[in-house]
């Protein structure tokens, strides 16, 4: 009789990395939707542009790598970097912005550094960051959500958006309907106090509220990824936490000069990149300790960028940043193991 | 002028200075014999059988300190090559077949009745692991021998094998699971690789 | 009711346990032969006492413990032993350890049992005895025999005793069932485990998926006096591990390395409990056990009462297999459970579970895919490890740091590779890094090992060779020292001769001189040592300058010895006071003669006079020679016989040419006189004097002739004399070796003294054999 030997356990849980890609595509629903909403058919045009360039990228990698590719397509993971960078960058942005970014999102950041599971920085991030220091003005303004246009107004419709994508940019038309976001106004205040830019910004006093609602979409995502255990909620939790804090001290301590704490956490990436792109298991710290540790860094990094730095928006240079210090803050956040008094620290040298 | 003095001035009080520092740490710090020697030596199976060309392991570790190659040592195998390899930092090469393969450890065994007694084996023996006297039986202690076959060239009756170690329950170790990358080879026969793998 | 703490981690995965919980504990089928395994736990194996062919009864004990940790066994049933050998047995490996095969009769025959009565009377230790002697060993996991458990008590203060009647495991209902239907044997085997080990209270803990056993239990711990508590914990996989257990009942963790003993713990499983009780009251060995029988391929899942050794093909059908259906039969569960690859692997002590399991019940593990570091591992794992960094360094080989990373604390229960998304099979590899951290550990301590016995080899092989080096040494010098010997003897008389004619040498000079000689010579022999051994360019001129050194020394050495005798005699000053008087009156003489002469030539009035001064002179002259020479040959002792003889015969050839002298003087005198009656007296005097010299030439020559022919007499004294010397020169030798190599400083001027005693004597008798060669 031949039966098969093999090591213990014999069962497994229905549990698959694609199926943890595919919650994790769930949890962008509400998010993606209330973009389109807010700001237009742009957020989703991306989205598949995105996602189309990123499977065929992966394909391609994959050929090249000779892997399978059937295989690792259907991890999902691909579709994971696409749509986080397709909601990152403006809605407006030309094609060949976003076909950039998932190329070096993809084949560089990804799979030059041997694919899933390895890669030391988050692929959607480190696209990002490379379309905004290579487009800084096509990656800053972003599409005006659609009630900062007071009551008449609409968001620019399905085909006009596919024109400004894909063809030709009419610079009027474009101009109508993007502009500053706004932590760019909160950032180019002039010598404004912050009270009186709210007072004087358009972006401020009518687009906010866009903002704040797509937040709360990312927060929703989150929160529904948190409860079916995709990630544990130490990360975004003291990321949130740290920003927070960080932002009402300077806030608590001059308002004037410093932006309302609330502010920082409801609009700009603060949901998206704590939920989404602070909880990507593979470049981010490994153990509870670590990702408390890793998300407070963060948070304060974020603010720190936000408010002293040269760009609006800072989730991706932190996430980046601290993308560098996560296997080293592994090594001094190990947990303690059952049955000893303390838990070890660093990593033990080779001829120790 | 008086720039140049000063400098000129500093720069040897300087190299006093360290000169003095580093003459005072090499006797202070002195390392008595040959660390790597011994490290060396202790990643060496110790099975004296001379395979690398040199009497003994010792020997072997002093000539690999000496910057003789590493792959040399047939009953150490690929695992001392990398061993070796990662504590000197060089590049670990594949086991050189001049001086032998690598085979499982084996024990040497004297088929008893055959033995003539004739000393040679224990005098062969670098472990001292032969037990017996002129014209008596001779008999290997198992737990003592290395596997060298160093014994089974003089024995005039060749009444000695080299019988391989067998695995126990106790010692058996658990394989090393497949890679990944081996099980995947292609997308349609997936299953089957797996399936071979095992 | 106790308070139920938890640890980290845990997985819930489905239990699968009501299948084989619906049917009460069967009794599986005798099977035709049985195969006990003589290792069926941790520890050493036991060793046969049957042979083949032998009639074995039930309960008779067949293999006895050969260590400590050990367990009896004993047959299973009534039967012949048909073999003993090597066969399969539950194992990872699947490898093969010997067996003990029965044949069953089919009779089933007890031997002879009876239980101990009121085991309360008994002392302790022969009541663990007792259990030993029952084979009893730990039912749930490692099997670790139990009586060694017992035992601790002497030597840790056990508080607390927990019973373990978890059984976290799906699928497994094997103690469930028996808390169910026998819960008070499980409550007598408490008790007996609480009198040995008398702990302040007793700890059940059970997971609350098992509400019949609990109530069982309950039931039936109303009628103890024994302070037991029953916690009911939440069933999470694997809260039945040992320390997970403990943690759980308890909150105190079992530090890393120790035993729960150490912390005042003892665990048992609740089967191991009811074994003790079966034991202790009906004398009944651990014969059986219970098995659950389960999983999608058989029909009819259940327990079964099993002997040991029963083929799990036997169990398999008495719970009807379905055919074609088994996919994979794990023995165990399916978290930790071993497969096995064929059916008729036997059922040992620790065989709690046989999953027979469809392919669809157990799918083949989907290939692993990277891992994306998910951390779910890490939330899973027990032990509070890092899985995935633990599976980095098995895979890329870098144990050390696995080990770091308490690999060594992994518990192998399998929650990590459970809950995998991408289905590493993770507890391989932490087995895979433990077994070959292992096999390097044991290659490391026989390389050790080896080494030791190599090094203890090599220093005596050293040894023999540097003892024969020396012994050849020795025999190339005294042979060299031999030759030397026989040349310079023939020196040292010359030179014996000339240092006693010439001035005295001083010793202590010649000795520092020897000294400095030596050291030069040996620093050279260092020198030329060392360049041999670096193979110098200038070991030539070293050598030449060795040689030179050698020659030195050699050269101080001998005037030494040359000085030393004559110096070490005594009697020094007086043979030095006799050579002044000598020569004293050797001048007198001289001038007394001149006087003389000159008065004779000018014909002199005092002539008369000078002449019998002259005379007297000479008469004393002769004496203090002969005194000299005589004390001259005193000082030689050695040759007491020869020497006066010699000493005659260098007088006498003295006086002879003495007498001719004088006698050739006379005579010159008289020719030269003028005067008659001078001339006459001359002539007269001349006359008497050649008398005297005819004598003394007469004299010398009567001497001679006898010294002559006691030398040919002495002719076998003289082959006596050399073989004394030889061996007088042998204890030189021999003194000089014992003084390098004495090692105290009094041993050494001992031997020095002896050697320089030696040497003289050597020196003497070489002296002595000179005189005659």
């Amino acid at each position: 009789m031949a039966l098969i030997r093999l090591s213990s356990p014999h069962v497994y849980k229905a549990n698959s990395t694609a199926n943890v890609m595919r919650l994790v595509l769930i949890a962008t629903l509400p998010g993606i939707l209330a973009m389109t909403f807010f700001f237009g058919w742009g957020t989703l045009i991306q989205i598949a542009l995105a996602c189309t360039l990123a499977l065929a990228f992966e394909a391609a990698v994959l050929k090249l790598r000779k892997r399978p590719p059937g295989f690792f397509l259907s991890d999902g993971s691909a579709l994971v970097t696409a749509i986080l960078l397709a909601v990152a960058i403006p809605p407006f942005s030309a094609w060949w912005v976003t076909a950039t970014g998932i190329f070096f999102a993809i084949v560089i950041a990804k799979h030059l550094y041997g694919g899933l599971g390895n890669n030391p920085f988050n692929p959607a991030m480190v696209a990002y960051a490379l379309l905004l220091v290579s487009f800084p003005v096509e990656m800053t303004r972003w599409t005006s959500p659609m009630t900062q246009h007071g009551g008449g107004w609409e968001i620019a419709g399905f085909i006009d958006t596919l024109q400004v994508i894909f063809g030709s940019v009419d610079a009027g038309f474009y101009d109508s309907f993007t502009g500053a976001t706004p932590l760019d106004v909160l950032k180019h205040r002039g010598g404004l106090t912050t009270e009186e830019l709210w007072r004087q910004s358009d972006v401020l006093t009518n687009g906010v509220g866009a903002w704040y609602a797509v937040s709360a979409a990312w927060f929703m995502g989150g929160i529904f990824l948190l409860s079916r255990k995709i990630f544990t909620w130490h990360t975004p939790l003291s990321m949130l936490v740290a920003l927070f804090l960080t932002a009402s001290a300077f806030y608590g301590f001059d308002p004037d000069n410093y932006v309302n704490p609330v502010v920082h956490l409801s609009v700009g990436a603060t949901m998206l990149g704590a939920f989404f792109i602070a909880t990507d298991p593979v470049t981010s710290a490994t153990s509870n300790k670590g990702k408390m540790v890793f998300g407070a860094l963060l948070g304060v990094l974020i603010y720190v960028i936000r408010t002293w730095g040269n760009y609006p928006d800072a989730v991706a240079f932190a996430v980046l940043l601290m993308n560098l210090c996560a296997p080293f803050i592994d090594q001094y956040t190990q947990p303690r193991t059952y049955g000893h008094n303390r838990a070890n620290r660093g990593m033990k040298g080779k001829n120790q | 002028m008086s720039t140049v003095l000063t400098a000129v001035i500093v720069l040897f009080l300087l190299a006093a200075v360290f000169g003095i520092v580093l003459g005072y740490a090499s006797v202070r710090f002195k390392v008595e014999g040959n660390p790597i020697v011994d490290q060396i030596d202790a990643i060496l199976p110790q099975t004296q059988c001379g395979q690398c060309g040199y009497p003994g392991c010792r020997p072997y570790a002093e000539a690999i300190a000496g910057g003789d190659a590493i792959n040399k040592c047939p009953p150490g195998g690929q695992s001392t090559i990398d061993a070796l390899a990662d504590l000197l930092d060089v590049e670990a090469v594949p086991l050189d077949a001049e001086h032998g393969e690598e085979k499982p450890r084996s024990v040497a065994y004297i088929r008893e009745d055959e033995c003539i007694g004739c000393t040679k084996c224990i005098q062969a023996c670098p472990v001292d692991a032969i037990l017996g006297a002129a014209k008596q039986m001779h008999t290997v202690i198992t737990s003592e021998c290395t596997g060298c076959d160093l014994c089974v060239e003089p024995c005039p009756v060749d009444c000695i094998d080299m019988i391989p170690i067998e695995t126990t329950p106790n010692t058996w170790k658990w394989p090393e699971p497949p890679s990944p990358m081996q099980l995947i080879a292609t997308d349609r026969g997936r299953g089957e690789a797996a399936a071979e793998a095992h | 009711m106790s308070k139920v703490f938890s640890f980290h981690g845990g997985i819930h995965p489905p239990g699968n346990k009501k299948r084989s919980t619906r049917a009460p504990i069967g009794k599986a089928p005798l099977p035709k032969t049985l195969m006990i395994p003589m290792q069926q736990h941790i520890g050493g194996p036991a060793d046969p006492i049957v042979k083949v062919g032998d009639t074995v009864l039930k309960g008779q004990l067949i293999a006895e413990p050969i260590s400590r940790i050990s367990a009896s066994i004993h047959a299973p049933t009534s039967g012949k032993v048909v073999d003993i050998a090597a066969y399969p047995i539950p194992h990872a490996s699947g490898l093969s350890e010997e067996c003990i095969v029965i044949e069953a009769d089919g009779e089933d025959r007890w031997i002879e049992h009876q239980g101990l009565g009121d085991y309360t009377r008994l002392k302790r230790v022969d009541l663990i005895e007792h259990i030993r002697g029952c084979g009893i060993a730990g039912m749930g996991g490692a099997g670790f025999p139990t009586d060694v458990k017992l035992h601790l008590s002497e030597d840790h203060i056990v508080n607390t005793l927990i019973i373990n009647a978890a059984e976290c495991e799906p699928y497994i209902t094997a103690d469930d069932m028996l808390m169910r239907e026998r819960a008070h044997e499980v409550l007598g085997g408490i008790e007996i485990i609480a009198h040995l080990l008398r702990p302040s209270h007793v700890l059940i803990g059970i997971e609350d998926n098992k509400p019949n056993a609990i109530h069982a239990l309950e039931s039936v711990l109303k009628h103890t006096e024994l302070n037991i508590d029953m916690v009911v914990v939440p069933t999470k996989y694997p809260s039945g591990g040992e320390r997970q257990l403990i943690k759980l009942l308890t909150d105190i963790e079992v530090p890393s390395g120790r035993i729960p003993a150490d912390i005042g713990i003892v665990c048992q499983n609740v089967g191991t409990t009811a074994a003790i009780y079966r034991a202790v009251h009906f004398g009944e060995p651990l014969i059986s056990r219970i098995v659950t029988v389960t999983g999608d391929a058989v029909l009819h899942p259940r327990n079964l009462e099993t002997l040991i050794g029963t083929p799990f093909s036997t169990l398999l059908e008495a719970c009807d297999l379905r055919p074609g259906a088994l996919s994979k039969l794990v023995m165990g569960g399916p978290m930790m459970g071993v497969t096995v690859e064929n059916d008729q692997i036997p059922v040992i002590k620790t065989t709690n579970c046989l999953i027979a399991a469809t392919a669809q019940e157990m799918p083949e593990a989907p290939p692993a895919q990277a891992c994306i570091r998910c951390g779910m591992c890490e939330q899973a794992c027990p032990a509070e490890l890092l899985p995935q960094q633990l599976y980095w360094f098995a895979k890329g080989r870098e144990f050390d740091k696995a080990k770091h990373h308490n690999l060594f604390d992994c518990i192998e229960c399998g929650a990590c590779a459970y809950v995998c998304p991408s289905s590493i099979p993770l507890v391989q590899y932490y087995r895979y890094a433990k077994s070959e951290i292992r096999t390097e550990q044991r290659d490391q301590q026989k390389a050790d090992h080896a080494r030791l016995r190599f090094e203890a080899r090599q220093a005596r092989l050293e040894r023999e060779a540097a003892e024969k080096e020396a012994r050849r040494k020795a025999r190339a010098e005294e042979a060299a020292k031999a030759q030397q010997q026989k040349t310079a003897a023939k020196d040292d008389t010359s030179v014996e001769q000339a240092s006693a004619a010439t001035a005295e040498p001083d010793l202590k000079q010649l000795k520092t001189a020897a000294a400095v000689a030596r050291t030069k010579l040996k620093k050279a022999q260092k020198a030329y040592d060392e360049a041999a051994a670096s193979n110098a360019d200038n070991l030539a001129e070293l050598e030449a300058a060795l040689n030179d050194a050698r020659s030195k020394a050699n050269e101080a050495e001998k005037a030494l010895t040359a000085g030393a005798p004559a110096a070490t005699e005594g009697g020094d000053d007086n043979l030095k006071q006799l050579k002044v008087a000598a020569a004293v009156a050797r001048t007198k003489l001289k001038k007394a003669q001149d006087a003389l002469k000159n008065a004779e030539e000018k014909g002199l009035d005092g002539v008369d006079k000078l002449r019998t001064t002259v005379a007297t002179l000479e008469q004393k002259a002769n004496e203090a020679q002969q005194a000299f020479e005589q004390a001259g040959k005193a000082t030689t002792p050695a040759v007491p016989e020869e020497k006066p003889a010699e000493v005659d015969i260098k007088a006498l050839k003295q006086q002879v040419s003495i007498m001719r002298t004088k006698l050739k003087k006379a005579e010159s005198a008289l020719e030269g006189c003028e005067d008659e009656t001078e001339k006459a007296r001359l002539q007269v005097e001349a006359d008497e004097l050649k008398q005297r010299f005819e004598q003394a030439t007469a004299e010398f020559d009567k001497a001679e002739q006898v010294l002559i022919e006691r030398a040919a007499n002495s002719g076998i004294d003289l082959k006596q004399l050399r073989i004394d010397a030889a061996m007088a020169r042998a204890a030189v030798t021999k003194g000089e070796r014992s003084l390098s190599k004495a090692e105290s400083d009094d041993e050494r001027s001992q031997i020095e003294q002896d050697l320089v005693a030696a040497r003289a004597k050597a020196e003497e008798l070489n002296l002595t054999l000179s005189q005659y060669e």
